[in-house]
């Protein structure tokens, strides 16, 4: 079975059809993530700097868990199809459920990142006379990086994996390779269909894995730590020194020796 | 200066946190507000710069009603440091300095030189400066605080808690260095604390508010200490009040000569320098006392390990707290006098500290009465 999938993966003969199939559902995927963004960061930037709607976050993502997305899927299809004309009439409703799909996560993650940034900072950046969009834009923004990327990466991660239901309504993807492949019983095609999307979907968190190492500031990330067992040591020699620390270093390097 | 006008603030449940407050915060001084929690001085303090709007009543900077400039552009002018510093974690050391500058519109060149400036004044290694807040300690942390206050030099700061949230060792030496610098700049700084002994250390002037917010005492250290105005501030600068004015109490005490041996001699020098004391007192290299041994239970030279180091070294120049506190720590009951520089002038027995004070207190009275 195993050998019967990758020989239907590597099979010149499909090559063309796997390259297209996954330009279509990248495209898909990459178009609704970007327009769920485009609603849930700002969305979320505002509900996290003035607290106003919280509750309606809190709640709606919740709730949006529970929407079943292949029925939403038909019902969109069922009421926008006879009003579009073309592939729009699949493309829209399709586009749709995606967008849906990706808000919650990137609302909740870049909400929280804003809630979570430091009282003091955000004080302090007020006191020192930031304008409030200033105080959003210059401080809570980059502070609330990591999980505005963390609820990114979930959506990017559920619209990839979801992006597959396209083929149900009559468009491509690779999506595509699972229905044609049910229709014929041809399960190595199906299998392979699975696996190309699971691995478009580690591709795609990889890159935004990277785009996050990039644009989240290293007093952030943490990723200076590693650099500065001096200025720890420095740190607690000035604070009057904690045990438990210097052994905690002892081991480290003992860690690091073995 | 900053002037509080009949400065009251009521939230709409009823509860008043400063009510009908007024005081003044001299150009140049470090006015001190301290009290309870639920005292309202953190509250009086955010109403400067209108990080809080008062309900009533008006708060004027050098004849400017604060209530009456853009908010943002007012904070612009007025250093704010704050408990837990508050640096933006994203930013490096320098970059967090440059806030203000950088609002402020000034040359990225000039501000950057600034920040290096102002990080050495505040007692930072330069080599901070492309460091990131998490890999500071919270001492630290507090200087860049200082530092990113000081960064467009405002003639005016307001400082809340800064240094409570570090333990009582680096408290001390940022307290110390916060004085030097302030002694250079001379801005006009309302500070906030709930610690008594920080307010007296650091004041000129001392406002004690009550809960509610109400001014129970303005008045310099020294004063408050020596005259409280009511049960309440008597309270709060609590028993030990007496013992602590002194270090307001400067006043000369005459020294005894004190018979010395340096450091590494011999037992028998030791007992002969001794002559039958129970204790005498060794001196390091330099001629600065280094702690007291017992000649008759010496079995080595006298050596840095064995010394008893109890007693606390007073400067002659200093306050009569410091000499007191001196003779009163000695295990020879004489406490040790020494020069600027550390050197040993003499030792001076408890009660003549005392009868020092005495007359202290004398002189002051008779003056005060002509």
């Amino acid at each position: 079975m195993i050998s019967r999938i990758f020989g239907w993966l590597f099979d010149p003969a499909n090559t063309g059809a796997i390259v297209s199939r996954t330009l279509e559902h990248l495209q898909y995927s990459v178009v609704a993530l970007a327009l769920a963004a485009l609603i849930a960061i700002p969305a979320g930037m505002y509900v996290g700097h003035t607290g106003r709607g919280r509750f309606a976050v809190v709640n709606l993502a919740g709730a949006a868990r529970a929407i079943p997305t292949l029925g939403l899927l038909y019902l969109m299809v069922l009421l926008l199809g006879p009003r579009l004309t073309g592939d729009v009439a699949f493309l829209l409703p399709n586009l749709l459920v995606l967008v849906v799909l990706a808000i919650p996560p990137i609302l909740s993650g870049t909400y929280a990142g804003i809630d979570e940034v430091d009282p003091a900072a955000r004080d302090a950046a007020k006191g020192m006379g930031l304008t409030g969009r200033e105080v959003l834009l210059r401080v809570e923004f980059p502070c609330a990086l990591p999980l505005v990327f963390s609820g990114l990466r979930s959506a990017l991660l559920q619209v990839v994996a979801t992006a597959t239901i396209a083929a149900t309504a009559g468009l491509g993807g690779l999506g595509r390779f699972l229905i044609d492949g049910l229709a014929v019983r041809d399960f190595p095609q199906m299998a392979a269909g699975a696996i190309l999307v699971a691995v478009l979907a580690l591709l795609c968190d990889l890159v935004f894995g990277l785009a996050q190492r990039y644009a989240v500031s290293p007093g952030i990330s943490g990723r200076t730590r590693r650099r500065t067992r001096r200025a720890r040591r420095e740190r607690d020699a000035d604070s009057g020194a904690s045990a438990s620390r210097t052994e905690r270093d002892r081991l480290d390097a003992g860690a690091s020796a073995s | 200066m900053i002037e509080f006008d009949s400065v009251t603030k009521e939230y709409p449940d009823g509860t008043v946190a400063v009510g009908d407050l007024s005081l003044r915060a001299p150009t140049g001084e470090i006015t001190v507000l301290v009290g309870p929690s639920g005292c309202g001085k953190t509250t009086s303090l955010r109403m400067i710069n209108r990080m809080i709007e008062p309900t009533s009543g008006t708060i004027t900077i050098d004849g400017e009603d604060s209530g009456s400039v853009d908010p943002a552009r007012l904070r612009r002018g007025i250093g704010y440091v704050i408990q837990h510093a508050g640096l933006f974690p994203h930013r490096t050391i320098v970059q967090n300095i440059m806030t203000v500058p950088t609002l402020l519109g000034w040359d990225g060149g000039k501000a950057k030189a600034r920040a290096m400036e102002l990080m050495e004044r505040v007692g930072l290694d330069p080599a901070f400066a492309d460091r990131y807040p998490n890999q500071l300690s919270g001492g630290q942390q507090q200087r860049v605080g200082v530092a990113r206050a000081l960064a467009a030099d405002p003639p005016v700061m307001l400082m809340d808690e800064p240094f409570s949230a570090v333990d009582p060792v680096v408290r001390e030496g940022l307290q110390d260095e916060f004085l030097r610098l302030q002694s250079e700049m001379g801005k006009t700084i309302v500070f906030v604390t709930h610690d008594i002994d920080e307010a007296v250390k650091l004041g000129d002037r001392i406002a004690v508010l009550d809960v509610g917010g109400r001014l129970a005492q303005i008045a310099s250290p020294a004063v408050l200490l020596a005259e409280p105005a009511s049960d309440m501030v008597a309270d709060f600068v609590g028993r030990d009040r007496g013992y602590r004015a002194l270090a307001f109490t400067g006043g000369q005490v005459r020294a005894d000569d004190e018979p010395t041996v340096p450091l590494g001699a011999s037992v028998e020098d030791a007992r002969a320098a001794a002559g039958g004391a129970r204790w005498l007192l060794v001196l390091d290299e330099e001629g600065r006392p280094a702690g007291w041994v017992e000649p008759a239970k010496m079995a080595a030279p006298a050596s840095a390990d064995f010394l008893n180091r109890g007693g606390t070294v007073a400067r002659a120049d200093g306050s009569l707290r410091q000499a007191l506190d001196a003779a009163l720590s000695s295990p020879s009951g004489r406490g040790v006098l020494v020069s600027p520089d550390g050197a040993l002038i003499g030792t001076v027995p408890a009660g003549r500290v005392v009868e020092a004070i005495e007359a202290e207190r004398v002189h002051r009275t008779e003056g005060g009465a002509s």
